[in-house]
Protein backbone atom coordinates (compact mmCIF):
# COMPACT_ATOMS: atom_id res chain seq x y z
CA UNK A 1 0.00 0.00 0.00
CA UNK A 2 2.76 2.11 0.59
CA UNK A 3 3.93 1.96 -2.88
CA UNK A 4 0.78 3.58 -4.08
CA UNK A 5 1.69 7.21 -1.97
CA UNK A 6 4.94 6.83 -2.72
CA UNK A 7 3.58 6.75 -6.45
CA UNK A 8 1.20 9.53 -6.10
CA UNK A 9 4.03 11.69 -4.42
CA UNK A 10 6.43 11.26 -7.64
CA UNK A 11 3.45 12.21 -9.80
CA UNK A 12 2.65 15.13 -8.19
CA UNK A 13 6.27 16.16 -8.16
CA UNK A 14 6.95 15.37 -11.90
CA UNK A 15 6.19 17.39 -15.03
CA UNK A 16 2.21 17.98 -14.61
CA UNK A 17 1.67 16.85 -11.40
CA UNK A 18 0.70 20.17 -10.09
CA UNK A 19 1.99 20.24 -7.25
CA UNK A 20 3.98 23.95 -7.76
CA UNK A 21 0.73 25.24 -9.42
CA UNK A 22 -1.07 25.39 -6.07
CA UNK A 23 2.00 27.07 -4.51
CA UNK A 24 2.69 29.41 -7.13
CA UNK A 25 -1.41 30.20 -7.33
CA UNK A 26 -1.20 30.50 -3.54
CA UNK A 27 1.53 32.74 -3.83
CA UNK A 28 -0.47 34.95 -6.47
CA UNK A 29 -3.15 35.74 -4.61
CA UNK A 30 -1.27 36.97 -1.17
CA UNK A 31 1.13 38.63 -3.27
CA UNK A 32 -1.18 40.72 -4.68
CA UNK A 33 -3.54 41.94 -1.77
CA UNK A 34 -0.62 44.27 -0.53
CA UNK A 35 -1.48 46.17 -3.70
CA UNK A 36 -5.06 46.14 -3.63
CA UNK A 37 -5.09 47.30 0.13
CA UNK A 38 -2.65 49.71 -0.24
CA UNK A 39 0.56 50.08 1.99
CA UNK A 40 -0.95 50.51 5.52
CA UNK A 41 1.02 48.33 7.25
CA UNK A 42 -1.80 48.02 10.53
CA UNK A 43 -4.08 46.93 8.43
CA UNK A 44 -2.10 44.55 6.35
CA UNK A 45 -1.41 42.61 9.54
CA UNK A 46 -4.68 42.90 10.96
CA UNK A 47 -6.23 41.33 7.75
CA UNK A 48 -2.67 38.83 7.57
CA UNK A 49 -3.85 35.65 9.12
CA UNK A 50 -7.13 35.58 7.18
CA UNK A 51 -5.28 36.50 3.84
CA UNK A 52 -2.97 33.41 4.34
CA UNK A 53 -5.61 31.22 5.15
CA UNK A 54 -8.12 32.20 2.19
CA UNK A 55 -5.27 31.92 -0.41
CA UNK A 56 -4.18 28.42 1.60
CA UNK A 57 -8.22 27.77 1.16
CA UNK A 58 -8.61 28.32 -2.50
CA UNK A 59 -5.27 27.17 -3.65
CA UNK A 60 -5.83 23.71 -1.85
CA UNK A 61 -9.45 23.32 -4.40
CA UNK A 62 -7.49 23.90 -6.88
CA UNK A 63 -5.70 20.51 -7.68
CA UNK A 64 -8.36 18.92 -5.86
CA UNK A 65 -10.36 18.06 -9.01
CA UNK A 66 -7.40 16.06 -10.54
CA UNK A 67 -7.35 13.39 -7.05
CA UNK A 68 -9.14 10.30 -8.93
CA UNK A 69 -9.66 11.97 -12.29
CA UNK A 70 -6.16 11.40 -13.59
CA UNK A 71 -6.47 7.75 -12.33
CA UNK A 72 -9.82 7.25 -14.31
CA UNK A 73 -8.64 8.34 -17.22
CA UNK A 74 -6.31 5.58 -17.89
CA UNK A 75 -7.62 3.05 -16.46
CA UNK A 76 -6.22 3.26 -12.98
CA UNK A 77 -8.89 3.35 -11.04
CA UNK A 78 -10.81 0.39 -12.10
CA UNK A 79 -7.70 -1.52 -10.67
CA UNK A 80 -7.80 0.25 -7.55
CA UNK A 81 -11.44 -0.67 -7.06
CA UNK A 82 -10.84 -4.52 -7.52
CA UNK A 83 -7.72 -5.55 -5.56
CA UNK A 84 -8.71 -7.04 -2.00
CA UNK A 85 -7.65 -3.81 -0.23
CA UNK A 86 -10.33 -1.72 1.26
CA UNK A 87 -11.44 0.81 -0.86
CA UNK A 88 -11.64 3.20 2.45
CA UNK A 89 -7.30 2.71 2.98
CA UNK A 90 -6.71 3.01 -1.05
CA UNK A 91 -8.52 6.89 -0.61
CA UNK A 92 -6.80 7.88 2.13
CA UNK A 93 -3.54 6.78 1.54
CA UNK A 94 -4.16 9.02 -2.01
CA UNK A 95 -5.65 11.75 -0.21
CA UNK A 96 -2.25 11.59 2.34
CA UNK A 97 0.00 11.46 -0.82
CA UNK A 98 -2.11 14.44 -2.35
CA UNK A 99 -2.04 16.33 1.18
CA UNK A 100 1.79 15.84 1.12
CA UNK A 101 2.08 16.79 -2.33
CA UNK A 102 -0.25 19.41 -2.49
CA UNK A 103 -1.02 21.13 1.27
CA UNK A 104 2.20 20.77 2.87
CA UNK A 105 3.96 22.92 0.48
CA UNK A 106 1.42 25.97 0.76
CA UNK A 107 2.36 25.32 4.60
CA UNK A 108 5.89 25.59 4.49
CA UNK A 109 5.21 28.73 1.99
CA UNK A 110 2.85 30.29 4.30
CA UNK A 111 5.65 32.31 6.37
CA UNK A 112 7.16 33.77 3.36
CA UNK A 113 3.51 35.07 2.37
CA UNK A 114 2.97 36.22 6.11
CA UNK A 115 5.92 38.31 5.51
CA UNK A 116 4.00 39.82 3.01
CA UNK A 117 1.41 40.63 4.87
CA UNK A 118 3.50 42.18 7.95
CA UNK A 119 2.62 39.56 10.33
CA UNK A 120 4.22 39.03 13.52
CA UNK A 121 6.34 36.33 14.24
CA UNK A 122 3.46 34.67 16.76
CA UNK A 123 1.13 35.23 14.09
CA UNK A 124 3.14 33.98 11.49
CA UNK A 125 3.78 30.61 13.68
CA UNK A 126 0.19 30.36 14.76
CA UNK A 127 -0.94 30.81 11.13
CA UNK A 128 1.76 28.25 10.15
CA UNK A 129 0.49 25.77 12.70
CA UNK A 130 -3.38 26.28 12.14
CA UNK A 131 -2.58 25.28 8.15
CA UNK A 132 -0.64 22.71 9.16
CA UNK A 133 -3.65 21.14 11.07
CA UNK A 134 -6.54 22.67 9.11
CA UNK A 135 -5.15 21.97 5.49
CA UNK A 136 -5.76 17.85 5.51
CA UNK A 137 -9.29 18.29 6.57
CA UNK A 138 -9.84 20.37 3.28
CA UNK A 139 -7.77 17.09 1.37
CA UNK A 140 -10.62 14.88 2.68
CA UNK A 141 -13.25 17.21 2.41
CA UNK A 142 -12.19 17.58 -1.53
CA UNK A 143 -11.91 14.23 -1.72
CA UNK A 144 -15.51 13.32 -1.45
CA UNK A 145 -16.26 16.24 -3.87
CA UNK A 146 -13.79 14.70 -6.30
CA UNK A 147 -14.95 11.60 -5.95
CA UNK A 148 -18.69 12.41 -6.98
CA UNK A 149 -17.39 14.54 -9.60
CA UNK A 150 -14.93 11.79 -11.22
CA UNK A 151 -16.45 10.56 -14.20
CA UNK A 152 -17.80 14.55 -15.33
CA UNK A 153 -15.27 15.69 -17.84
CA UNK A 154 -14.98 19.11 -16.80
CA UNK A 155 -15.68 18.65 -12.77
CA UNK A 156 -12.80 20.95 -11.41
CA UNK A 157 -15.27 23.87 -10.79
CA UNK A 158 -17.89 21.86 -9.71
CA UNK A 159 -15.60 20.36 -7.00
CA UNK A 160 -15.07 23.64 -5.90
CA UNK A 161 -18.34 24.50 -5.33
CA UNK A 162 -19.59 21.32 -3.87
CA UNK A 163 -16.44 21.59 -1.47
CA UNK A 164 -16.29 25.18 -0.26
CA UNK A 165 -19.95 25.08 1.94
CA UNK A 166 -17.95 21.86 3.49
CA UNK A 167 -14.57 23.98 3.89
CA UNK A 168 -16.05 26.89 5.73
CA UNK A 169 -15.99 25.90 9.35
CA UNK A 170 -12.12 25.01 8.75
CA UNK A 171 -11.30 28.17 7.42
CA UNK A 172 -13.43 29.62 10.20
CA UNK A 173 -11.85 28.06 13.10
CA UNK A 174 -8.33 28.10 11.80
CA UNK A 175 -8.50 32.09 11.10
CA UNK A 176 -9.96 32.25 14.69
CA UNK A 177 -7.43 30.23 16.05
CA UNK A 178 -4.61 32.52 14.54
CA UNK A 179 -6.08 35.87 15.68
CA UNK A 180 -6.50 34.08 19.01
CA UNK A 181 -2.76 33.48 19.09
CA UNK A 182 -1.86 37.37 18.82
CA UNK A 183 -4.47 38.94 20.48
CA UNK A 184 -5.32 38.87 24.18
CA UNK A 185 -8.41 38.06 25.77
CA UNK A 186 -9.43 35.39 23.35
CA UNK A 187 -8.20 31.91 24.09
CA UNK A 188 -6.27 30.01 21.74
CA UNK A 189 -6.42 26.11 22.23
CA UNK A 190 -10.49 26.12 21.91
CA UNK A 191 -10.77 26.82 18.43
CA UNK A 192 -7.38 25.33 17.78
CA UNK A 193 -8.88 21.57 19.28
CA UNK A 194 -12.03 22.77 17.71
CA UNK A 195 -9.83 22.39 14.50
CA UNK A 196 -8.25 19.43 15.15
CA UNK A 197 -11.91 17.84 15.79
CA UNK A 198 -12.92 18.94 12.37
CA UNK A 199 -9.74 17.83 10.50
CA UNK A 200 -9.69 14.01 12.45
CA UNK A 201 -13.69 13.87 11.69
CA UNK A 202 -13.15 14.29 7.91
CA UNK A 203 -10.46 12.08 8.05
CA UNK A 204 -12.98 9.37 8.50
CA UNK A 205 -15.84 10.53 7.28
CA UNK A 206 -13.92 11.72 3.44
CA UNK A 207 -12.39 8.64 2.96
CA UNK A 208 -15.45 6.78 3.63
CA UNK A 209 -17.87 9.22 1.29
CA UNK A 210 -15.53 9.36 -1.64
CA UNK A 211 -15.01 5.08 -1.38
CA UNK A 212 -19.04 4.71 -1.78
CA UNK A 213 -19.16 7.30 -4.40
CA UNK A 214 -16.09 6.07 -6.01
CA UNK A 215 -18.23 2.37 -5.92
CA UNK A 216 -21.14 3.35 -7.46
CA UNK A 217 -19.63 6.08 -9.93
CA UNK A 218 -18.45 3.81 -12.31
CA UNK A 219 -19.90 4.24 -15.51
CA UNK B 1 -10.64 -23.41 -9.65
CA UNK B 2 -13.79 -22.08 -11.23
CA UNK B 3 -15.07 -18.96 -12.57
CA UNK B 4 -19.18 -19.08 -12.37
CA UNK B 5 -21.92 -16.53 -14.16
CA UNK B 6 -25.16 -17.00 -13.10
CA UNK B 7 -27.47 -15.60 -15.32
CA UNK B 8 -26.13 -12.43 -15.66
CA UNK B 9 -28.10 -8.95 -16.99
CA UNK B 10 -26.81 -5.51 -16.95
CA UNK B 11 -28.19 -2.40 -18.15
CA UNK B 12 -26.26 0.96 -19.56
CA UNK B 13 -29.08 3.62 -18.78
CA UNK B 14 -32.35 2.67 -19.95
CA UNK B 15 -31.76 -0.62 -22.13
CA UNK B 16 -30.96 -3.80 -20.75
CA UNK B 17 -27.59 -4.78 -22.88
CA UNK B 18 -27.98 -8.59 -22.20
CA UNK B 19 -29.70 -10.79 -19.67
CA UNK B 20 -29.06 -14.29 -19.01
CA UNK B 21 -26.02 -15.23 -19.50
CA UNK B 22 -24.17 -18.36 -18.27
CA UNK B 23 -21.06 -19.73 -18.00
CA UNK B 24 -18.69 -21.75 -15.99
CA UNK B 25 -15.21 -21.59 -16.97
CA UNK B 26 -12.51 -24.34 -15.18
CA UNK B 27 -8.88 -24.41 -14.55
CA UNK B 28 -7.64 -24.37 -17.86
CA UNK B 29 -10.42 -23.40 -19.83
CA UNK B 30 -10.95 -19.88 -21.92
CA UNK B 31 -14.22 -18.02 -22.89
CA UNK B 32 -13.78 -15.60 -26.08
CA UNK B 33 -16.63 -13.41 -26.14
CA UNK B 34 -17.26 -12.48 -29.87
CA UNK B 35 -19.84 -10.07 -31.58
CA UNK B 36 -19.84 -6.74 -33.55
CA UNK B 37 -19.08 -3.41 -31.41
CA UNK B 38 -21.88 -2.53 -28.99
CA UNK B 39 -22.92 -6.05 -28.07
CA UNK B 40 -22.16 -6.04 -24.77
CA UNK B 41 -19.08 -7.34 -24.89
CA UNK B 42 -16.85 -4.80 -22.77
CA UNK B 43 -19.67 -4.54 -20.14
CA UNK B 44 -19.97 -8.43 -19.51
CA UNK B 45 -16.02 -8.38 -18.88
CA UNK B 46 -16.61 -5.36 -16.89
CA UNK B 47 -19.73 -7.16 -14.81
CA UNK B 48 -17.41 -10.03 -14.01
CA UNK B 49 -14.58 -7.76 -12.86
CA UNK B 50 -16.77 -6.10 -10.88
CA UNK B 51 -16.69 -2.76 -11.95
CA UNK B 52 -20.17 -2.66 -13.15
CA UNK B 53 -22.97 -3.93 -10.95
CA UNK B 54 -25.26 -6.66 -12.72
CA UNK B 55 -29.10 -6.05 -13.26
CA UNK B 56 -29.28 -9.62 -11.88
CA UNK B 57 -27.26 -12.84 -11.69
CA UNK B 58 -24.36 -13.31 -10.03
CA UNK B 59 -20.51 -14.11 -10.41
CA UNK B 60 -18.75 -16.59 -8.38
CA UNK B 61 -15.66 -17.58 -7.66
CA UNK B 62 -14.92 -20.99 -6.00
CA UNK B 63 -10.59 -22.06 -5.59
CA UNK B 64 -9.40 -24.76 -2.87
CA UNK B 65 -6.42 -21.93 -2.21
CA UNK B 66 -8.73 -18.90 -1.78
CA UNK B 67 -10.18 -17.67 1.16
CA UNK B 68 -14.16 -17.95 1.83
CA UNK B 69 -15.83 -14.91 0.74
CA UNK B 70 -13.34 -13.64 -1.54
CA UNK B 71 -14.79 -11.40 -4.00
CA UNK B 72 -14.69 -13.21 -7.91
CA UNK B 73 -12.81 -9.11 -8.98
CA UNK B 74 -9.90 -10.37 -6.65
CA UNK B 75 -8.90 -13.61 -8.39
CA UNK B 76 -9.35 -11.19 -11.82
CA UNK B 77 -6.50 -9.17 -13.88
CA UNK B 78 -8.40 -6.71 -15.91
CA UNK B 79 -6.96 -4.92 -18.94
CA UNK B 80 -9.31 -2.75 -20.69
CA UNK B 81 -9.32 -0.40 -23.38
CA UNK B 82 -6.93 1.58 -21.32
CA UNK B 83 -3.20 0.75 -19.75
CA UNK B 84 -3.94 1.80 -16.52
CA UNK B 85 0.08 3.32 -16.22
CA UNK B 86 1.32 6.68 -15.77
CA UNK B 87 2.94 8.45 -18.96
CA UNK B 88 4.78 10.63 -16.30
CA UNK B 89 6.74 7.47 -14.99
CA UNK B 90 9.21 4.99 -16.22
CA UNK B 91 7.98 1.63 -16.97
CA UNK B 92 10.10 -0.09 -14.54
CA UNK B 93 8.43 2.29 -12.24
CA UNK B 94 4.88 1.90 -13.40
CA UNK B 95 5.48 -2.23 -13.73
CA UNK B 96 6.85 -2.16 -10.33
CA UNK B 97 3.83 -0.05 -8.65
CA UNK B 98 1.87 -2.48 -9.96
CA UNK B 99 3.82 -5.84 -8.84
CA UNK B 100 4.32 -4.21 -5.59
CA UNK B 101 -0.49 -2.97 -5.61
CA UNK B 102 -1.57 -6.04 -6.57
CA UNK B 103 0.18 -8.51 -4.85
CA UNK B 104 0.43 -12.31 -5.78
CA UNK B 105 -2.95 -14.39 -5.19
CA UNK B 106 -2.63 -17.67 -3.02
CA UNK B 107 -1.52 -20.24 -5.96
CA UNK B 108 1.18 -18.65 -7.76
CA UNK B 109 4.13 -16.09 -8.31
CA UNK B 110 3.94 -13.07 -10.11
CA UNK B 111 7.31 -12.41 -12.29
CA UNK B 112 10.16 -9.77 -11.60
CA UNK B 113 9.47 -6.68 -13.38
CA UNK B 114 12.22 -7.22 -15.81
CA UNK B 115 11.53 -10.54 -16.54
CA UNK B 116 7.96 -9.82 -17.05
CA UNK B 117 8.62 -7.01 -19.82
CA UNK B 118 11.13 -8.90 -21.23
CA UNK B 119 8.88 -11.49 -21.93
CA UNK B 120 6.57 -9.32 -24.30
CA UNK B 121 10.19 -8.16 -25.75
CA UNK B 122 10.50 -5.24 -24.44
CA UNK B 123 13.41 -5.47 -21.59
CA UNK B 124 15.94 -3.11 -23.04
CA UNK B 125 13.38 0.09 -22.93
CA UNK B 126 11.77 -0.15 -19.37
CA UNK B 127 14.11 2.50 -18.16
CA UNK B 128 11.95 5.18 -20.33
CA UNK B 129 8.83 7.17 -19.46
CA UNK B 130 6.06 5.30 -20.78
CA UNK B 131 4.82 8.25 -22.47
CA UNK B 132 7.84 7.86 -24.46
CA UNK B 133 6.73 4.20 -25.99
CA UNK B 134 4.63 4.20 -29.06
CA UNK B 135 1.09 2.95 -28.95
CA UNK B 136 1.66 -0.51 -29.49
CA UNK B 137 4.63 -0.44 -27.28
CA UNK B 138 2.43 0.80 -24.62
CA UNK B 139 -0.16 -2.11 -24.78
CA UNK B 140 2.66 -4.62 -24.55
CA UNK B 141 3.58 -3.31 -21.57
CA UNK B 142 0.34 -3.22 -19.99
CA UNK B 143 0.17 -6.55 -20.71
CA UNK B 144 3.50 -7.12 -18.95
CA UNK B 145 1.20 -5.73 -15.76
CA UNK B 146 -0.60 -9.21 -16.31
CA UNK B 147 2.41 -11.12 -15.48
CA UNK B 148 4.02 -9.57 -12.48
CA UNK B 149 1.77 -10.14 -10.19
CA UNK B 150 0.08 -13.73 -10.21
CA UNK B 151 -3.87 -13.67 -10.98
CA UNK B 152 -5.23 -16.64 -11.76
CA UNK B 153 -8.50 -15.47 -14.39
CA UNK B 154 -7.14 -13.07 -16.87
CA UNK B 155 -10.04 -10.77 -18.69
CA UNK B 156 -8.78 -9.26 -21.77
CA UNK B 157 -10.79 -6.63 -23.55
CA UNK B 158 -9.43 -6.11 -26.92
CA UNK B 159 -5.85 -6.99 -25.54
CA UNK B 160 -4.58 -7.12 -29.29
CA UNK B 161 -6.00 -3.65 -30.63
CA UNK B 162 -2.74 -1.55 -32.21
CA UNK B 163 -0.56 -4.42 -32.46
CA UNK B 164 1.56 -6.41 -34.79
CA UNK B 165 1.39 -9.64 -36.17
CA UNK B 166 4.63 -10.67 -34.09
CA UNK B 167 3.24 -8.89 -30.75
CA UNK B 168 0.32 -10.65 -31.26
CA UNK B 169 2.06 -13.99 -31.60
CA UNK B 170 3.84 -13.12 -28.65
CA UNK B 171 0.56 -12.58 -26.28
CA UNK B 172 -1.13 -16.11 -27.57
CA UNK B 173 1.80 -17.78 -26.98
CA UNK B 174 1.84 -15.93 -22.99
CA UNK B 175 -1.80 -16.62 -22.97
CA UNK B 176 -1.71 -20.01 -23.91
CA UNK B 177 1.42 -20.60 -21.12
CA UNK B 178 -0.93 -19.10 -18.65
CA UNK B 179 -4.06 -21.69 -19.42
CA UNK B 180 -1.33 -24.83 -19.20
CA UNK B 181 -0.37 -23.46 -15.85
CA UNK B 182 -4.33 -23.83 -15.09
CA UNK B 183 -5.37 -20.25 -15.41
CA UNK B 184 -8.67 -19.20 -16.82
CA UNK B 185 -8.63 -16.67 -19.54
CA UNK B 186 -12.41 -14.41 -20.52
CA UNK B 187 -11.22 -11.98 -23.87
CA UNK B 188 -13.37 -10.11 -26.06
CA UNK B 189 -12.02 -9.78 -29.44
CA UNK B 190 -12.40 -8.98 -33.45
CA UNK B 191 -9.45 -10.62 -34.42
CA UNK B 192 -8.90 -15.13 -33.58
CA UNK B 193 -6.69 -14.87 -30.88
CA UNK B 194 -5.35 -18.38 -32.18
CA UNK B 195 -5.98 -20.25 -28.92
CA UNK B 196 -6.78 -23.61 -28.77
CA UNK B 197 -10.07 -25.33 -27.14
CA UNK B 198 -11.29 -22.06 -26.52
CA UNK B 199 -14.97 -21.41 -26.22
CA UNK B 200 -17.12 -18.83 -27.93
CA UNK B 201 -20.01 -17.01 -26.78
CA UNK B 202 -21.71 -14.78 -29.32
CA UNK B 203 -22.54 -11.52 -28.26
CA UNK B 204 -26.12 -10.79 -29.85
CA UNK B 205 -26.56 -7.40 -28.46
CA UNK B 206 -29.90 -4.80 -28.90
CA UNK B 207 -31.29 -7.31 -31.37
CA UNK B 208 -33.53 -8.49 -29.37
CA UNK B 209 -32.06 -9.68 -25.83
CA UNK B 210 -27.94 -10.88 -26.25
CA UNK B 211 -28.45 -14.26 -26.02
CA UNK B 212 -25.71 -16.93 -25.07
CA UNK B 213 -24.86 -19.68 -27.36
CA UNK B 214 -21.97 -21.98 -27.54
Amino acid sequence: MTALLLRDLKLSVRAGGGALIGVLFFMTVVAVIPFGVGPDLNLLSRIGPAIVWIGALLSALLGLDRLFQTDREDGSLDLLLMQEHPLVLTVLLKCLAHWLGNGLPLVIASPLLGLFMNMSEMAIGATMLTLLVGTPALTFIGAVGAAVAVALPRGGLLVSILVLPLAIPVLIFGVSASYAAVEDPAPFMPPFLILVAITMFFAVLGPLGAALALRNASD
Amino acid sequence: MRLTADGLAARRGEDLIFKDVSFDLRTGESLVLTGRNGSGKSTLLRVVAGLLRPESGRVEWYSESAESGMRAAEACHYLGHRNAMKAELSVAENLAFWKNFFGDVKGGHGLPVYEAAELVGLGSIVHLPFGYLSAGQQRRMAFAKLLVAYRPVWILDEATAALDVNAEGVFTTLINAHLSEGGILLAATHQPLGLENARELRMTGFAGVGEGTW
